[in-house]
């Protein structure tokens, strides 16, 4: 210390001082450091491209048979469309007490399609193809009596085992917790499908 | 401290290894301490004399990771990350590429036999309390080399593009959707894309190939220098420091090398005669080590009949499968990899070995054992009827294994251990 001796203000160190320069560097480099963290963490959402790609999808529903399934794309999910049968859509009551949720108060789909039949057309069931337990595809066994003999038609999960009816709606004991999702959609034509996109405008 | 010079005087032993000689070896070490720093963590390194079987697995860890290291490097210049370009670049390693079917198949078995080779070293310090006090760090800082292991080998899956990868992927990052609240928007964030896409590949391509590695590089020096500067356990859990020689070395180590080396070589030998015939004669390993799903390239509009990770994975999916919820079943899996690293502190033997604990703890490590063998088993079969009642129970034994060792790990009756290590001189 002896160095310091001529030094004006003597030896004395200001340790406050020293304390508070410390911490205010910290800090502002803390700070600093989240900022310039937020062009890489944002980096990762989808890009220009992928948002434009994920524009509402057009499916043309004239030429789908009664009881036949027909798949399009949007976002990159596979979209089912359905074309009930009256039978089919009679196989849909009757089995609420075997359903995790069968008025679809925790699953996710638009107003219009809260309803039993989980469509704003009874006759076709639009729904997004994934599995709500972890994304696999559901494969149709739409056959009543096809998985078990009290089995009244729907979807099921090759991958864990997740079992849905012909709305959509997931039965209790699949791992899935939750119906299968409905995207937004609308009929802008007789028989003309748009998916991602309805009345409050696209997605 | 003396040494003797040529001419029989005594003289200072100099301050550093290298200092007092010439030529270029003196010149090197005194700009670089390598002299002194191989004496410090080789030559004047003192293990315990006892290691057994058990202690071949950490080096053979090292081995595996240089294997990884130099394969992955060749593997990237000729492997193109991208939806259109990746499936058709790994064939064209596979059929084109002069010996690229060599090293696509070393790196391939190469993570298998990583999680081989991790998961007995892990066992070993079950076996012998090598994570008790003073190791806890040393053992927290070997499961942030597990938890980084996991994320490389998972994401390496991703890289051949194939219907496997694809849906992996897909059941893998919809977990991350589970967390409550942010769970959707986090897993379009992890995607880049409404699906798995591109965007994905190519991040996980560069977390694969550089961010991943470079991690688990600095964890595993991490994990030397904490293992250097604590020593290592042994078969009896006697702590060898405890007991030095006149010397000041400890009377039960020996040093680090030439003995340990030699030992360590003969053991890389055994290894590499295994790899090479798995890499030879049974690369994929009868739909284990690689699935067949993956020689189709990556379908978005098609889920494989059956869906189940590499096998290093399945005990956890197992874990998952088993409860019927998915947030559940994924907070199960994440509390059943989570659990090891709570061990030095739920366990309150006052013994470290197996050799001297009492049949509660040895009974609840066989079980455990036993468990995460058949998990792993279950958890390649289809979830379905007694696979998954089945799943249920060694899940259940897996969980008591973690929640119960305060207990008995408390309760056992223990051994009285011996004041230096048991030995018999070969």
């Amino acid at each position: 210390m002896a160095d310091h001796a001529g030094v004006a203000g003597g030896d004395e160190v200001d340790l406050s001082r020293r304390k508070f320069l410390t911490r205010a560097t910290i800090a502002t480099g803390a700070v600093g450091t989240v900022f310039a963290a937020i062009p890489f963490v944002e980096s990762w959402a989808p890009s220009e491209r992928a948002r434009a790609a994920g524009v509402p999808t057009e499916l043309d529903l004239s030429k789908l048979e009664a009881g036949q399934m027909t798949t399009t794309v949007w976002r990159r999910s596979p979209i089912y469309v359905v074309r009930r049968t009256p039978d089919m859509v009679a196989r849909i009551a009757g089995h609420d007490a075997d359903l995790k949720d069968p008025n679809s108060d925790q699953s996710d789909q638009p107003a219009y399609a809260k309803n039993p039949l989980r469509s704003r057309n009874p006759e076709f069931l639009v729904l997004i193809g994934t599995c709500t337990h972890l994304g696999c595809l559901p494969k149709q066994r739409f056959a009543a009596g096809e998985l078990y003999p009290s089995w009244p038609g729907g979807f099921f999960c090759p991958c864990h085992g997740s079992r849905f009816d012909l709305a959509g709606r997931v039965f209790d004991g699949s791992p899935a917790s939750l119906n299968l999702r409905v995207p937004p959609y609308s009929y802008p034509k007789e028989h003309l499908l748009l998916v991602g996109a309805d009345e409050k405008g696209a997605v | 401290m003396a040494v003797k010079t040529a001419s029989g005087a005594a003289a200072p032993m100099p301050a550093s290894g290298g200092a007092a000689k010439s030529g270029l070896w003196g010149w090197l070490n005194k700009r670089l301490p390598v002299e002194e720093f191989l004496a410090k963590e080789a030559t004047e390194y003192y293990a315990p004399k006892n290691f057994n079987f058990w202690y071949y697995f950490g080096s053979l860890a090292a081995v595996v990771l240089v294997l990884q290291l130099v394969t992955g490097i060749f593997l990237t210049m000729f492997y193109k990350p991208g939806e259109t370009t990746a499936f058709d670049s790994v064939q064209f390693i596979m059929r084109e590429v002069d010996w690229g079917w060599l090293i696509r198949y070393l790196h391939s078995s190469g993570a298998s036999f990583f999680f081989i080779v991790v998961y007995l070293h892990m066992f070993r310090a079950f076996l012998y309390g090598s994570y008790k006090a003073p190791r806890e760090l040393l053992w927290l800082l070997g499961m942030l080399v597990y938890l980084a292991l996991m994320a490389e080998a998972f994401m390496g899956y991703v890289l051949p593009w194939g219907n496997m990868s694809f849906w992996g992927a897909q059941v893998i990052v919809n977990l991350f959707g589970t967390i409550p609240g942010i769970g959707p928007d986090l897993v379009l964030w992890i995607r880049g894309d409404y699906g798995i896409a591109d965007a994905t590949l190519n991040r996980f391509f560069s977390l694969h190939v550089a961010a991943v590695p470079l991690a688990l590089l600095l964890l595993v020096m991490l994990h030397l220098v904490a293992l250097h500067q604590v020593g290592s356990n042994n078969p009896d859990g006697i702590e060898i420091k405890e007991k030095l020689g006149a010397d000041g070395k400890p009377l039960d180590g020996i040093p680090f090398h030439p003995y340990y080396t030699v030992k360590d070589f003969v053991g890389i030998g055994v290894f590499l005669v295994l790899l090479a015939i798995v890499v030879f004669f049974v690369p994929t390993f009868g739909g284990v080590f690689l699935e067949a799903p993956n020689w189709e390239p990556a379908n978005p509009m098609s889920t494989p009949e059956h869906i189940a990770p590499v096998w290093y994975f399945t005990p956890f999916y197992a874990i998952l499968r088993a409860v019927p919820d998915q947030r559940m079943g994924a907070l199960l899996m994440l509390i059943a990899v989570m659990a090891f690293l709570f061990v030095p502190w739920l366990d309150r033997s006052r013994v470290k070995s197996m050799r001297y604990r009492g049949w509660m703890s040895r009974t609840a490590l066989a079980i455990f054992a036993v468990s995460f063998v058949a998990l792993g088993y279950l958890g390649m079969q289809p979830a379905e009827g007694l696979y998954v009642l089945l799943a249920r129970i060694f899940a259940a034994l897996y969980f008591a294994f973690f929640f119960l060792m305060p207990l008995y790990s408390w309760l056992d009756p223990v051994k009285p251990v011996p004041e230096r290590v048991v030995y018999h001189a070969h």
